[in-house]
């Protein structure tokens, strides 16, 4: 597998025809990957111009529909489709007709009375993201459904990962922590296998997934031959009082929490956030210089600029030509 | 004996069947015979019968055989009549080829009382358009805690005892109900799932939930409350009924105790005898099940049992849900599926004709087992039987969902399918419920 190029100054021809939905990384192909963090490195350098609005998708409805919290994913989206000048329309859960016991199906419906472009939904049940693509016409970007997928989260770490260390294929990277719960690991898992990343799973033994097709160890030390260390969230709320995944929290943190002294000097850690300081991440580790979670959130907003732009345009004709045009 | 099926009053059928193979395993029969029908029962079986002026059924190229007992269906009555109600899925079960099915008792309310039994059978007796037969619950309200009155059941008609949707948590309690089930001559029919191990599970704990990120439902949630039912069976020497088997281990403890010579029987669905848990990778709410589909070395186990017959019936599970609760986010939907209309040609199609299973075992399996394990008689072609048959095309094709369901709901798993196989005829009790 070769290293993702970036797009240079020339344009590339359009090659595979344009996706309609971005539910699971599993539904891109390593080209797709690609062109996606091309694209995003072309959106970073025309974010560094004084004007940063780009009018690529002006007159473009997107529309942000969120059944869980959010503070990231849902302001980076909202942000990036303001950046290419996109019209947004914010949905949440709380407030709306949802709290009057409305369907999904008929949610999606109703929003897609507007004729939106883009639907970006996070919802807490696997599958969420299917149903609103079958029954609208737009399409649809998987911000987070249950357990599932996180798909933008994914490609925002490789880019962070290629911009900090020059090279995707051939790094190893330790995820640490509940993999069980985690849809940020499951689209990790998938997006490093496609760009050639070595990944290892450490975590207790009953949040590491059974059958996971995957390297996975107990093993805490084991973090120090990684690249890079990726520290999951506990996720308290997943777990269910009585379910018993770890004793307590106590003895996680003494046991898979990331300490200044269970890394090399020097090794990079990317956390997804929001953080439990304290629990999984020591804040030493947090706030050190080899932290890249800041890193992490700017990268979000050009790579799903880049998503917007992708589906909406079906590649990456005319990115430069755009990237350099002004607002009208 | 106490009558355990109904349904409403329907003229007994006249008729010759001509041309057709007549295919019954259990009696041994495959040849191409001619069959009269006089006034719903068999007249005469042989090489060539009088017609006696009666409607003349030319079915050459069809196959004539016992029509289909099916052991466990939902028909949702009292309680969720817009799903299913007794008159939708029995006309569904003729469609099918059915000439009886049994009803579980997890309606709203549950049938755990003669006095609500009472009110179902007279419903059927009015609108069932193919003899029904109904369980009991094992305990009241299924709630796992005290024995609904088994023997004033019993008395009543039931054709066994079942809480099906829910499993009985209690070891102590399913004991006691296996000791004063014996009473009364019925079959305890068991949902074997240890809820501490299948808790919030929608998909079998295996790669596809794991990739996918599923609370896994593993096998062994299924298989250790098979192995303690069992256990329990054989120390109170009662009959128990495994519903729905799904896991390989579960297979090989029932073949032990049935080796054993305890009284255990089981029963496969179509959907676990042809799919398996990499279907979820579509996260189509119809291939959302309890239990999951599973691996494709238990959908195997599952397929050498039927063929060694330590799976004596197939089961449909037939449980039909609104259009509107499963069009929803796969996690959110209910569990289950129908599955009246398309069973045999789902079987037929996919194990039969790719040389997995004869066509006389499954033809056994659904008709002959499941009636030997709830104790009814076994639909049979032999001069003297009331006409329960069916006749089948095995050539033609279809589409499921092309044709209207005659259940009120359409949760099939088969939907856009095409199968070979179809049911051209059935006869129930005597009467032409289906052409």
């Amino acid at each position: 597998m070769t290293s993702i190029r970036l797009v240079g100054d020339e344009l590339r021809p359009p090659e595979p025809p344009p996706r309609r939905h971005l539910i699971s990384i599993a539904d891109l192909t390593c080209d797709d990957v690609e062109r996606l963090l091309g694209t995003a490195r072309t959106f970073a350098a025309s974010l560094e111009r004084q004007v940063k609005k780009l009018p690529t998708l002006k007159g473009h409805l997107v529309v942000n529909l969120f059944y869980e919290s959010s503070t990231r994913t849902s302001s980076s989206f909202e942000l990036a489709a303001k950046r290419l000048s996109a019209d947004t329309l914010n949905i949440k859960s709380a407030g709306s007709a949802v709290d009057k016991g409305e369907s999904l199906k008929d949610t999606a419906l109703t929003l897609s009375a507007y004729d939106p472009d883009v639907i970006v939904i996070r919802h807490p049940q696997i599958g969420a993201p299917q149903l609103v693509a079958q029954v609208t016409e737009a399409h649809v970007i998987n911000a987070g459904d249950g357990k599932h997928q996180h798909p933008t989260q994914a490609l925002l770490d490789l880019y962070t990962l290629e911009d900090e260390l020059g090279r995707l294929e051939g790094l190893h990277v330790a995820i640490v922590g509940d993999v069980l719960h985690s849809r940020v690991a499951r689209s990790l898992v998938q997006a490093f296998a496609l760009v050639g990343i070595r990944t290892t799973l450490v975590g207790p033994p009953a949040l590491l997934p059974r059958d996971f097709p995957a390297e996975t160890t107990i093993d805490i030390d084991s973090i120090r031959e990684a690249d890079v260390v990726y520290v999951l969230r506990m996720q308290n709320e997943r777990m269910e009082k009585g379910e018993n995944f770890v004793p307590s929290l106590r003895e996680y943190t003494a046991r898979w929490g990331v300490t200044p002294e269970r890394l090399r000097p020097g090794q990079k850690v990317m956390h997804p956030g929001p953080m439990n300081r304290g629990v999984e991440i020591d804040p030493r580790v947090a706030d050190a210089p080899e932290s890249l979670i800041t890193n992490e959130v700017r990268s979000g907003l050009v790579v799903r600029m880049a998503v917007l732009y992708d589906l909406l345009t079906g590649g990456p004709v005319g990115v430069q030509e755009l990237a350099t045009a002004e607002v009208a | 004996m106490t009558q355990m099926l109904w349904q409403k009053d329907l003229s007994g059928a006249d008729l010759v069947f001509r041309g057709a193979r007549v295919l019954d395993p259990a009696e041994g029969i495959d040849a191409r015979l001619e069959v009269r029908i006089d006034g719903g029962t068999i007249a005469e079986v042989a090489e060539k019968v009088d017609a006696n002026e009666h409607r003349v059924v030319e079915a050459h190229g069809l196959v004539l055989a016992p029509a289909f007992v099916d052991p466990h269906v939902h028909l949702r009555t009292p309680g969720r009549e817009d799903e299913e109600t007794i008159a939708s899925g029995t006309a569904a079960a003729a469609a099918g080829g059915y000439c009886a099915i049994l009803a579980m008792p997890n309606t709203d309310p549950i049938v755990d009382s003669a006095a609500k039994l009472g009110s179902l059978v007279e419903t059927a007796r009015r609108e069932a358009e193919v003899p029904v037969g109904f369980l009991a619950a094992i305990t009241r309200g299924q709630r796992g805690e005290e024995l609904t009155e088994m023997g004033e059941l019993a008395d009543s008609g039931v054709v066994g005892f079942s809480d099906d949707g829910v499993p009985v948590a209690s070891a102590g309690l399913m004991r006691r109900a296996l000791q004063y089930a014996s009473i009364t001559d019925r079959p305890l029919a068991l949902h074997c799932e240890e809820p501490t191990l299948s808790h919030g599970g929608h998909v079998h704990e295996g790669r596809v939930a794991a990739e996918l990120g599923f609370a896994g439902y593993p096998s062994v949630a299924e298989s250790v409350a098979v192995e303690r039912d069992l256990a329990l069976a054989e120390y109170e020497h009662g009959h128990v009924h495994v519903l729905h088997l799904s896991a390989a281990e579960s297979v090989d403890a029932l073949r032990r105790a049935r080796e054993a010579g305890v009284a255990g029987s089981g029963e496969a669905t179509p959907h676990h005898l042809v799919l398996t848990d990499d279907a979820v990778r579509s996260l189509d709410p119809n291939v959302k099940m309890n239990p999951p589909l599973r691996a494709e070395a238990d959908r195997r186990a599952l397929l050498e049992a039927v063929r060694d017959g330590t799976i004596e019936a197939i089961a449909t599970a037939h449980a039909p849900h609104a259009a509107h609760e499963k069009e929803v986010p796969f996690e959110a939907a209910p569990f289950g599926v129908t599955g009246l209309e398309t069973a045999f040609a789902a079987l037929y199609t996919h194990l039969v004709e790719p040389g997995l299973l004869p066509l006389e075992t499954l033809l056994e399996r659904m008709s002959a087992g499941p009636a030997r394990i709830f104790g009814l008689d076994r639909p049979r072609v032999t001069a003297g039987a009331p006409a329960n048959l069916v006749l089948l095309d095995l050539e033609r094709e279809w589409t499921v969902g092309q044709r209207p369901f005659r259940s009120r709901s359409a949760n099939s798993w088969l939907l856009g399918s095409r199968l070979s196989g179809d049911v051209r005829m059935t006869i129930a009790a005597g009467s032409m419920v289906f052409e």
